[in-house]
């Protein structure tokens, strides 16, 4: 009987089809296998692609020196905004799904598959990625692996289950406003939303043009490096992909924390957030010795993106909310409906206060080199609860999951997001890095890893 | 008895940009619209120099 792969890691994988340990095609087969049976529970896909994993395993079989494929055998799966050949790139909607079947690939994905990795299929998310709790009225909620009864979190729901329920080692999606650091907090995984620009979003659908990123979860930042590694490098079809070297971040991993100035963000960061958050944060940032920093009106940077994503969003669909209303979940209709209607001087108002913000913030890290805050202000809530109590305030669990990421993500900055093993459930933490800085954010996350203070918890399953 | 203010602008915009309102969504679209427009005036109250710039396509 061949080894059991369901927990390895992408590297463990790579290097052991690399080292003919084992077969491209025996840990496609494992992969199916765990997600035939795990998926009627967790609810993270909803699409197998069973036939295309095992011809491209096949594949990467016969391929001879397979060393110098890095992610050689090992699979993934990707949020249902990516466009996968030969199906229609649902977007968690109903509306999408009358859409001729994807001609091609998204670029990310045959990038992954490049690099040796096995496509295994299309993963749950929250409708059109308006979402922070992974639940969608069409498909049903994706379900937390350490609590079936509980949230993914989201939109990448799916993503965030499929990882952290051990169906694939890596995954991929994408974050707007939050929508990888939200379901990686509340699933216990690691996740990885670059600087805005860094990786192509051609061919995935997009939400809000001026704030979507793609990016990678995994239950290793190793796997989260390995993968952003092989995505990178420009991309004329995405307009706002910029034409950078590749910086690989792989290398820097294991460099230590020597030099490093780490910060955690206070204020707004700390009001509302429960005691799991604060404690996580706080253990974290005295492993790392942080001094405190204050963002400033970080809470208008939440509400300016909040009001560039409900006008943004409304234009990517108001032609669909006159025709097919009625097709939509009616939470994502009301929230679209009413952001067609926002005046559009308010809209500018947003995007100057974003200039202004942006430079406000970059000025912090003349005096450090990462920023830590709260990814999330509580562990995952009950599938369908509609209200939490924060700072004595109840409001929305929808629009509200994401507090803390939305002012980072707003400037595009990128952060990768670590677990904090918490019992019964994890909560996870932003690493915060300047523009284009990716690697040090990783590198401070696998120092962390190495000294046990955030690791992916196994959930019983 | 008349409308409050915002009801009535909910009814022209959606007039204005032909998008269907059924009377059962009014109360969400609206709840949904103070929320939006509460969040917008927190951000337009921030006083900014007229030389201030948009980042209509943001670069980081």
């Amino acid at each position: 009987m061949s080894k059991d792969f369901t927990w390895s890691t992408g590297s463990e994988i790579a290097a052991a089809v690399a080292s003919v340990e084992t077969t491209a095609l025996a840990v496609t087969e494992q992969a199916l296998a765990v997600i035939a049976a795990r998926n009627p529970t967790l609810n993270a896909f909803t699409a197998v692609t069973a036939e295309r994993a095992r011809a491209k395993a096949k594949a990467v079989d016969a391929t001879g020196d397979k060393s110098k494929l890095p992610l050689a055998g090992v699979p993934f799966a990707v949020k249902n905004l990516f466009d996968i050949e030969g199906l229609a790139t649902v977007a968690g909607s109903k509306v999408n799904r009358a859409h001729a079947p994807a001609k091609r690939d998204a670029e990310l994905i045959e990038r992954m598959e490049k690099a040796g990795a096995v496509l295994v299929g299309a993963l749950n998310m929250g409708e059109y990625a308006y979402d922070f709790t992974g639940e969608n009225v069409h498909d049903g909620p994706s379900r937390n692996p350490h609590d079936f009864t509980r949230m993914t979190g989201g939109s990448s729901g799916g993503s965030g289950g499929a990882v952290g329920g051990g169906m694939v080692p890596i995954a991929l999606g994408s974050d707007t406003n939050g929508s990888i650091r939200v379901p990686s907090s509340l699933c216990g995984i690691f996740g990885l939303k670059p600087t805005y620009g860094r990786l192509t979003r051609a061919r995935s659908f997009p939400f809000v043009g001026s704030l979507d990123h793609l990016g990678p979860f995994a239950r290793s930042v190793r796997d989260l490096a390995i993968s952003y590694d092989v995505m990178q490098g420009f991309d004329a079809d995405d307009a706002a992909c910029v034409d950078r070297p590749q910086e690989s971040a792989s290398p820097f991993l294991t460099r230590g924390l020597e030099g490093l100035r780490v910060a955690v963000a206070g204020g707004y960061f700390r009001k509302g957030a429960s005691p799991e958050a604060l404690g996580a944060l706080d253990g974290v940032a005295k492993a790392l010795n942080a001094r405190d920093v204050e963002i400033p009106q970080a809470a208008r940077a939440r509400a300016a993106a909040y009001v560039i994503t409900a006008t943004e969003g409304a234009a990517l669909h108001l032609e669909r909310l006159r025709k097919q209303a009625n097709d939509f979940d009616p939470a994502v209709r009301d929230r679209l409906i009413a952001g067609a209607m926002v005046p559009s001087t308010l809209v500018v108002k947003a995007q100057i206060f974003r200039r202004w913000y942006r430079e406000q913030v970059l000025a912090l890290f003349k005096d450090c080199d990462v920023i830590l805050a709260p990814s999330t202000p509580v562990t995952a809530p009950k599938l369908g609860q509609q209200n939490f109590t924060l700072d004595g305030v109840e409001m929305p669990v929808r629009a509200n999951m994401g507090l803390y990421t939305q002012p980072i993500s707003f400037i595009g900055l990128p952060v990768v997001a670590v677990p904090v093993a918490l019992k019964p459930l994890p909560i996870g933490l932003q690493i915060i890095a300047a523009p284009w800085r990716e690697e040090v954010a990783l590198r401070v996350a696998y120092a962390l890893e190495q000294m046990g203070a955030v690791s992916a918890p196994r959930p019983n399953l | 008895m008349p409308s409050p203010p915002l009801d009535d602008f909910i009814a022209a915009a959606a007039a204005t940009l032909d998008l269907p309102l059924d009377p059962a969504w009014q109360a969400s679209i609206k709840a949904n619209l103070e929320v939006t427009l509460r969040h917008a005036a927190t951000v337009a109250e921030f006083p900014l120099p007229d030389e201030a710039e948009p980042a209509p396509v943001f670069r980081a």
